[in-house]
Parts: structure tokens; C-alpha cells; sequence
């Protein structure tokens, strides 16, 4: 991990001393310990303070958005999906991005380090797959793969798929089924049963839209959520609304999501927003045999057709 | 719950199914009253904010009918609303919303027949469920009660 840092600031400082980018987006070290926070580095000192561990939990490719200028930027696997997608959406050009790739083996679960630690994180150490915690009452360690996020237990794509200066060999790829064991179960259920789980899992949502805010598929200039005439949810913690804002956040995912758990990274609740997610992903690829940001020239799911798509259901 | 009548938010396509609705009342054809039509200009406008709002305030059930793929007005409206259709189906039903809530349909405007046994299979289903459960939402004072 400390030489892939090296590298990327190495990569970051070559690339702003020679001008080919104004600005590269990484991680720095945030202000508590086991939570990065994004960095825009802007000249080859600030590259200095770019760092790589397993907290990169955010998704940088939110920051890429109507930016103006040549940007290099930071990417895991599902980072350099999204930046295939904002390219395919129009948010950004290939031309202007330059992506420092790295080969990803996971971010650890913040709700995972939190249960380790059992108390406020003091400081926190990663070394040979093992990351220490220290808190006011002793010191724990643990195996980074057992502290992994839902999401990257389950990635499939830990490379990047656009990789202009890599910042380390590619890294073997794990899983290799597309099974959803949570998804699945949830489909198992009565319909009852599933709506009752639902709201019970919505419960806690306080409508903070800290998911939204971290997921870098969200730019609309006017969010539905903000639109008032007519006004399509309530803003209120009513159990419809709080429904009706998570479904309609992940449908407009559908088909663009590459399930990098940024929003569960980011929701303080805990929400396990990814459930819906997830099925659309599934019924994208089960449907319409579609993969999220595996290209920069095919247009998402919902964007296009074909003359014979599913329609058992269409009387 | 035999006397229930539902109240089922229909969306019909100017070009086909709007002008098969008219058909069939021209025709004289029979299908229940339970319907309440909202006219779109093709089955391609449909969000799934819409639906969401029509079971919100109380529908039993909404209904979608627009051109037959390839006879769309605006050439390919209807092959998105296709796809939107069957993600959205399956992300309601997934949270527990009965299969029979929601139903799509492709009816040209020179198909009244079909239009109204189309019409009359919906209300029939909806029937059978009864009055909807899910996504209602209750004003302050229905809460307090």
C-alpha cells in the first residue's frame, strides 16, 4: 500500500510539473483516522499529500461533473467505470481525463472497523493485509478481508477498465459469481414480508440524502427530491415518502450504477441502500445483459433498445 | 369485498391507445367505470415518478398502454418505455407490491375490442386483490385517527 501511494504521487507530481493536467483527484488523510476524504491536488507539492489505503471509500469520479480543465484522476476499479460512464453521459471528455489506475483489493467496511475497534479509532495501521486499530483502551488487528465492504467482497471488476498511467500491476480478480446472496433472499420472501423488510430497513433514513450527495451518478440541476410544482415526494421522514425517494434514487441508477458503495459508504444511518440498487443491476443484466461503464461508447441500459427486449409481462 | 370498486389510474398514448379508448366507446363496447384515463403524449413520457404518484394518493392500480412497438408516433417512444417498464416492475415488486398493481398493454387505436377486454381482464384483477395496502400515503390527519 505505502508504494502505491509513492507511485501515485510520483504519477500525480510528473503529471502537473509537465502540465498535461491541471489538477489531479485523490484521497488525502482525513481528519479522523480510517476516513479519507478527496483531495484535488493542484500543484506537484500538493501531490505530496495524496495517499492510498483501504478508507478510499468514496467514489471520485463524483468530482470529474462539469469540470472545465484537464484533470488526472484517481481510480479503483469502479471509480474508472463511473468516469466510463460520465464520458459516455457527457459530463466529461476522454481527452481532458487522464486516469492513474489502481488495482484494487477492497475498502474496509467503516461499520466493520467501527465493531473491531469498539470505541473511537485513535489511529489505524495497515500493513500485509492486516489493519490495526488503536483505541483509549488497547489495540486490536484483523484481517483485512474480513473488514471488507458488502460491495467489494462482491466486485468483479477490481481493475480498472480505463487505465492510462497505472499505479501498479493489475491485481487478481476473487469473486467470480454474479450471485446476490442478500438479493436473493429478499426475493425469497412473501410479498408481505418484503415490504414489511423494506420498511424496516428505511426506518432510520433521516433524509440526509448524504447517499445521493456521495453517488457520483446524481447531477441533475434540479433533483426530483427539490422539485416542488408538482411536487413528486414528500420532504417530511413519512415511512411513503422516505419509500419513495429511495426507489426513485435507485431507478435512476438503473443500468448506470457499477455498485461501488459509495452511498452505503457515506449514509450515517447505516441503510443498507444497496439492496436496491443491486436488483436493478441484476434485472439490467439478467433482462438486457448489460454491465455498467465497461465502455466509454455504448449507451446505458435505459438509453437504448433493442426490437426484441423482454415483454412477457406487456399484455 | 365483493362490492369494491377500484380506482385504477390509466395512462394512455395520444396516437394509439387514447384514440382505442375512444374506439371502443364509439363502438359501444363494455368495460366498468373504474378507470380514470390520463392522456400522455406517448407511453415514452411515463416516469416511474408518475406511477409512484398515482399509488401514492391512493390508486389500486395504474395501468400503461401505448403504441405496439414499431407503430410508435415518435418512431422508438415505446421500445424505452419498454425497458423502463420491466425495471420498474421488478424494483416494485422486489419491495413487495402485488404483480397485479401494476399493468402494461401495446393497443392500437383501431383495436377497441381489445382495448376493452383489456380494460375489463385489469379491473377484474384488481378486484380480485382488493383495495391496495402499499404506498399509500396517509395525510396528518388520517394518522392521527
Amino acid at each position: 500500500m505505502i508504494n502505491y501511494t509513492e507511485n501515485i504521487r510520483k504519477i500525480s507530481s510528473d503529471l502537473l510539473k509537465s502540465g498535461k493536467v491541471d489538477v489531479v483527484i485523490g484521497y488525502k488523510s482525513g481528519t479522523l483516522p480510517g476516513v479519507n476524504e478527496p483531495f484535488l491536488a493542484k500543484t506537484p507539492e500538493d501531490a505530496d499529500k495524496l495517499v492510498w489505503d483501504s478508507q478510499c471509500r468514496l467514489n471520485l469520479a463524483n468530482y470529474l461533473t462539469h469540470r472545465k480543465d484537464k484533470v488526472g484522476i484517481v481510480a479503483k476499479g469502479c471509480d474508472s467505470r463511473n468516469i466510463n460512464t460520465h464520458i459516455v453521459e457527457r459530463r466529461i471528455s476522454r481527452e481532458q481525463v487522464t486516469v492513474i489506475g489502481v488495482p484494487c483489493t477492497g475498502m474496509t467496511d467503516k461499520t466493520r472497523l467501527k465493531e473491531l475497534a469498539g470505541g473511537d479509532i485513535l489511529t489505524l495501521t495497515e500493513a500485509g493485509g492486516k489493519i490495526t486499530v488503536k483505541t483509549a483502551k488497547g489495540e486490536k488487528t484483523a484481517d483485512k478481508n474480513d473488514l471488507l465492504q458488502d460491495n467489494c467482497i462482491r466486485c468483479l471488476h477490481r481493475n480498472p477498465v480505463i487505465n492510462d498511467i497505472p499505479a501498479a500491476d493489475p491485481v487478481p480478480e476473487v469473486n467470480t459469481t454474479r450471485n446476490n446472496d442478500a438479493i436473493e433472499k429478499i426475493e425469497a420472501m412473501s410479498a408481505d414480508e418484503r415490504w414489511a423488510f423494506f420498511d424496516d430497513l428505511l426506518s432510520g433514513c433521516t433524509r440526509c440524502y448524504a447517499c445521493k450527495n456521495a453517488c457520483p451518478l446524481c447531477y441533475c440541476p434540479t433533483c426530483f427530491v427539490d422539485e416542488s410544482r408538482p411536487q413528486w415526494v414528500g420532504k417530511g421522514d413519512d415511512p411513503v415518502d422516505v419509500r419513495t425517494y429511495h426507489t426513485l434514487r435507485a431507478f435512476h441508477c438503473a443500468g448506470r450504477c457499477t455498485d461501488c458503495g459509495a452511498c452505503e459508504a457515506a449514509c450515517p444511518m447505516n441503510i443498507k441502500v444497496r439492496l436496491l440498487t443491486g436488483k436493478l443491476e441484476k434485472s439490467c443484466y439478467e433482462r438486457f445483459g448489460w454491465e455498467a461503464g465497461m465502455t466509454s461508447d455504448v449507451r446505458p441500459a435505459l438509453d437504448t433498445f433493442t426490437t426484441h427486449d423482454p415483454e412477457e409481462f406487456i399484455k | 369485498m365483493t362490492d369494491f370498486e377500484p380506482k385504477i389510474i390509466t395512462f394512455l398514448c395520444n396516437w394509439c391507445s387514447y384514440g382505442a379508448a375512444d374506439l371502443a366507446g364509439v363502438s359501444r363496447f363494455q368495460y366498468p367505470p373504474n378507470m380514470r384515463v390520463v392522456r400522455v403524449p406517448c407511453s415514452g413520457r411515463i416516469s416511474p415518478k408518475m406511477i409512484l404518484a398515482a399509488l401514492r394518493k391512493g390508486a389500486d392500480a395504474v395501468w400503461v398502454s401505448g403504441c405496439h412497438p414499431g407503430d410508435c408516433h415518435y418512431i422508438e417512444g415505446n421500445y424505452y418505455a419498454r425497458r423502463k417498464f420491466t425495471l420498474l416492475k421488478e424494483l416494485l415488486e422486489y419491495q413487495g407490491i402485488e404483480p397485479g398493481r401494476l399493468h402494461f398493454s401495446w393497443i392500437s387505436s383501431a383495436e377497441g375490442v381489445k382495448f376493452a377486454q383489456v380494460a375489463n381482464d385489469v379491473i377484474a384483477e384488481v378486484k380480485k386483490l382488493g383495495p391496495a395496502k402499499h404506498f399509500i400515503k396517509k395525510t396528518p390527519g388520517e394518522i392521527a385517527a
